[in-house]
């Protein structure tokens, strides 16, 4: 009984330590939520949010996202100039452009990184991001295998020059995508070779990279240190001296972490706290927009799916207000097309009514009045609770309004990606966040023999629609025809958009310059700790 | 006792690759792959991705290298952390979970057998009643529920103790240790409760009662040797048990642990990380039970004789 008063005596001493927000204002580090443990750190590789945040910190790309949304600012390359006929790019690096060893960064690093990722055997799961360019696709397919033809050349050490395979007004916007940055050649080969997916440079002491951050200390499952670059080509501008990314999956845990004072700011808000802080207008609460949208995906190869009008009649028969008011309930909007509207400056102009009496006109037409003889339609989704409690929601007004019996599937994860791979399902919960910031990282998507349309909807129209626009040089004839596009989507609804995503996280007040933009990119030369 | 050891290790092998043999076909039958994500692959890069990790290979090709390495300590890349191997991950994990563990049943041990003895030896009075009312509620109360009231309480309304992390702060191992050694320490103090009683009732604690040795000798000395024999039965399973079992707590407290990575594999279809650590797990499994049953040997004479 006697080691009770020692037991006291401890806890009492750990009471007077002082949080790490307070001490990190203090020492400019940052305590950042990430979501989960990153696959790694090397660009080419990796694929997810939260790679995305750390390797934006550590590297950067020819150009940055602009931090309060519209067109990229200038990063590796201090200018760029674009030929009249819009397939020439040419960048000029900055003159002070150094890795994080303090070797030159040059444009003969650019061409080599991209000859990496394009190789096959690395296994590269970005490479279409640099399909835009001339001959890459073919060199990645293993059609050539003269890299030389590929359009990708340094004119000197400074000057890089890319060619396209046509005129695409976004290519500038994917710059900002981490699968477009160069890696330090000889650092990579130093620890394997070419297409070396399990070389250890991007550990701790090897990683070397040209963002306004290094890489300080990995340890798995508990925290990635980056501390400031000296060899940034923008040093004077960046005020943090570190960042800690903690990688945390629980939601909870997180929320917790940040009301003691450990976080600057979380990853994301467990979603029955969320009403709460809205509620009581939590100084603290974050709702951002995003790029995302959540959709179902209808198997239109389904004997019944494949009927318009049913899937029409599904579509209005959804109250998506009350879905974003009652269940979602973290400010985000019902969608009323596939792509988010606002993203560079597109609006689409579709609408998806919810009108009942319509939708169970279109049944009745389909040959369904009142849903009578309707088979069972089954909604597939990956365990989550917010999306059993939308589906329950769908499943609840289908029946309502429709009279036909649904039926709720879940599934771990990698079970319902496979069955969604291979069309093993009726209706699917999925949800698409944009990689870059253009409509065409939306709408991309739906066109014949995407990877990712997986509804098996193929329309002949549409691609040319989105082909067409691509090859327009003003942006208001390009978003005119991809308007065009949308709305045939909409009208043909392979997938039912229900609700716009936005970024809801609690961030200290400590944070500033952690600016809202739809990528949700935050790079650290524009984020200060104050008081 | 060297035979017994001996004999115990040698049944350990056939286990563990029976064990690593059921898994390895067990995850392929499984839906869904190691590459699979949201943003679909292409062909092309699905192949590519197979071809670097083998996966093109007959599964009885697969199997055979697999085995043949795994024999020889290389339990294969992780599939999920590119350039990360499986061993190397085990061993950043290991250390976290065994110490996480070890104080968990430090603290398991000292409550449980403290309030078990105490309640055996005042029967029927309410040290009896209260701490094994105290135990029932540890072992019905599940982790996922203990650690976060625990963390409310010392962590948001106190502000006593960090509310995660594992040595970063001061005393943020007590809430996870106390989190995961609660229902342990529940079982424990029953187990020597009930242990303690039968051992009070034997004939030679009477005859050391007669003797007029003092209450305490008699308890602490004689009666605690067999009345703890049922506690080290328990231990060995327990401790694999802890470590095993630690992944809700890891996740709660943000530790870095096994267990994380464990649960975590499983998800990814990380085939290699699951059968390393499988393999693992199970190894120390048989480790401590083989533990446990050499300790009840050395308390106990009849069990060494047999």
């Amino acid at each position: 009984m006697k080691i009770f008063p020692f037991i006291l005596l401890f806890v009492i001493s750990c009471s007077k330590s002082i949080s790490p927000v307070d001490s990190g204002f203090e020492n400019q580090i940052m305590h950042i939520a990430n979501g989960s443990e990153p696959q790694g750190l090397d660009p080419h590789i990796v694929t997810g949010v939260p790679e995305h945040r750390l390797i934006t910190s550590l590297c950067e790309g020819l150009v940055i996202t602009n931090p309060k949304g519209g067109p990229n600012l200038p990063g590796a390359a201090e200018s760029w100039d674009i030929s009249d006929d819009g397939l020439v790019y040419t960048f000029h690096l900055q003159p002070l452009a150094k890795w994080s060893n303090g070797e030159e960064v040059t444009a003969e690093d650019f061409v080599w990184s991209w000859m990496r990722i394009l190789t096959p055997s690395l296994g590269s799961q970005y490479p279409d991001m640099l399909y835009y360019v001339k001959n890459a696709a073919a060199y990645h397919m293993g059609e050539i295998n003269d890299f030389s033809l590929v359009g990708i050349k340094a004119l000197n050490s400074k000057t890089l020059e890319i060619t396209l395979e046509q005129p695409y007004s976004f290519f500038l916007k994917i710059l900002s995508h981490y699968s477009t940055y160069a890696v330090p050649k000889n650092v990579v080969l130093a620890h394997g070779s070419i297409d070396d997916r399990n070389g250890a440079w991007t550990r701790p002491g090897n990683f070397v990279c040209n963002g306004p951050m290094q890489l300080k200390s990995w340890e798995l499952n508990k925290s990635i240190v980056a501390e400031k670059n000296p060899y940034y080509w923008d040093a004077e501008k960046v005020t943090l001296n570190e960042m800690h990314f903690y990688p945390i999956v629980n939601e909870s845990t997180e929320d917790r972490m940040f009301r003691a004072g450990q976080l600057h700011a979380t990853y994301s808000v467990p979603q029955e706290k969320c009403p709460v802080y809205i509620k009581e207008n939590n100084p603290n609460l974050r709702i951002d927009p995003y790029v995302g949208v959540y959709f179902y995906r209808i198997n239109t190869q389904n004997p019944v799916l494949k009927d318009k009008r049913i899937r029409q009649a599904l579509a209005y028969s959804i109250d998506r207000e009350q879905i974003v008011k009652r269940v979602s309930q973290c400010g985000q909007s019902p969608a009323d097309s596939f792509t988010p509207p606002g993203i560079d400056g597109y609006f689409p102009d579709t609408q998806i009514p919810f009108d009942p009496e319509l939708a169970a006109q279109l049944l009745t037409e389909a040959g369904f009045p009142a849903g009578e003889g309707f088979p069972k339609l089954e909604i597939l989704f990956n365990t989550q609770e917010g999306h059993r409690k939308i589906a329950l929601a769908v499943q609840q007004m289908w029946q309502k309004y429709l009279g036909i019996e649904v039926e709720l599937v879940n599934t771990d994860w990698k079970v319902y990606l496979s069955r969604e791979m291979v069309g093993d399902f009726q209706i699917s919960r999925a949800g698409w966040i944009g990689d870059y910031e253009d409509p065409n990282t939306f709408l991309d998507l739906m066109r014949p023999n995407r990877g990712n349309n997986k509804t098996g909807w193929e329309n002949e129209k549409y691609d040319e629609l989105i082909i067409k626009a691509n090859a327009q040089s003003n942006q208001e004839n390009r978003y005119a025809v991809l308007r065009e596009a949308e709305k045939l989507l909409i009208d043909e609804m392979p997938v039912l958009p229900i609700y716009i995503y936005v970024r809801q996280f609690l961030l200290s007040t400590d944070v500033k310059g952690w600016d809202p933009n739809p990528t949700d990119t935050h790079h650290p030369k524009f984020i200060t700790l104050e008081r | 006792m060297l035979i017994l050891i001996l004999r115990r290790l040698l049944v350990a092998i056939p286990v563990l690759i029976i064990v690593a043999s059921i898994t390895f076909f067990l995850i392929r039958l499984a839906p869904g792959g190691p590459f699979d994500s949201e943003k679909v692959v292409s062909p092309q890069v699905l192949k590519n991705l197979n071809e670097v990790y083998n996966l093109n290979a007959p599964v009885s090709e697969q199997y055979f290298d697999y085995m043949v390495n795994a024999l020889q300590g290389d339990f294969g890349p992780s599939f999920r952390y590119p350039g990360r191997s499986v061993s190397e991950m085990i061993l950043t994990g290991l250390p976290v979970t065994l110490e996480l563990a070890m104080y968990a049943v430090l603290f398991a041990t000292i409550l449980g057998l403290i309030a078990g003895i105490t309640a055996a030896v005042r029967k029927n009075t309410f040290l009896d009643y209260f701490p094994m009312a105290l135990a029932m509620l540890g072992i019905c109360m599940p982790t996922f529920l203990l650690g976060p009231l625990l963390l409310l309480l010392f962590g948001i309304e106190l502000e006593l103790l960090p509310v995660s992390g594992w040595g970063d702060l001061p005393g943020d191992k007590i809430l996870p240790a106390i989190t995961l050694g609660a229902a342990y320490a529940a079982y424990i103090a029953r187990l020597a409760r009930g242990g303690m009683l039968e051992t009070l009732n034997q004939d030679y604690i009477r005859t050391a009662r007669a003797k007029g040795l003092p209450e305490f000798k008699v308890v602490l000395v004689h009666a605690v040797r067999g009345g703890l024999i049922p506690v080290i039965a328990f231990m060995g399973p327990a401790i694999a048990g802890l470590i095993g079992g630690s992944f809700v707590v890891e996740t709660i407290f943000q530790i870095p642990g096994l267990g994380r990575f464990y649960v975590e594999a499983a998800f990814n279809r990380d085939y290699t990380m699951i059968l390393g650590t499988t393999i693992f797990f199970s190894a120390l499994i048989i480790f401590f039970n083989l533990l446990s049953d050499l300790t009840i040997a050395l308390f106990n004479p009849q069990a060494r004789s047999s």
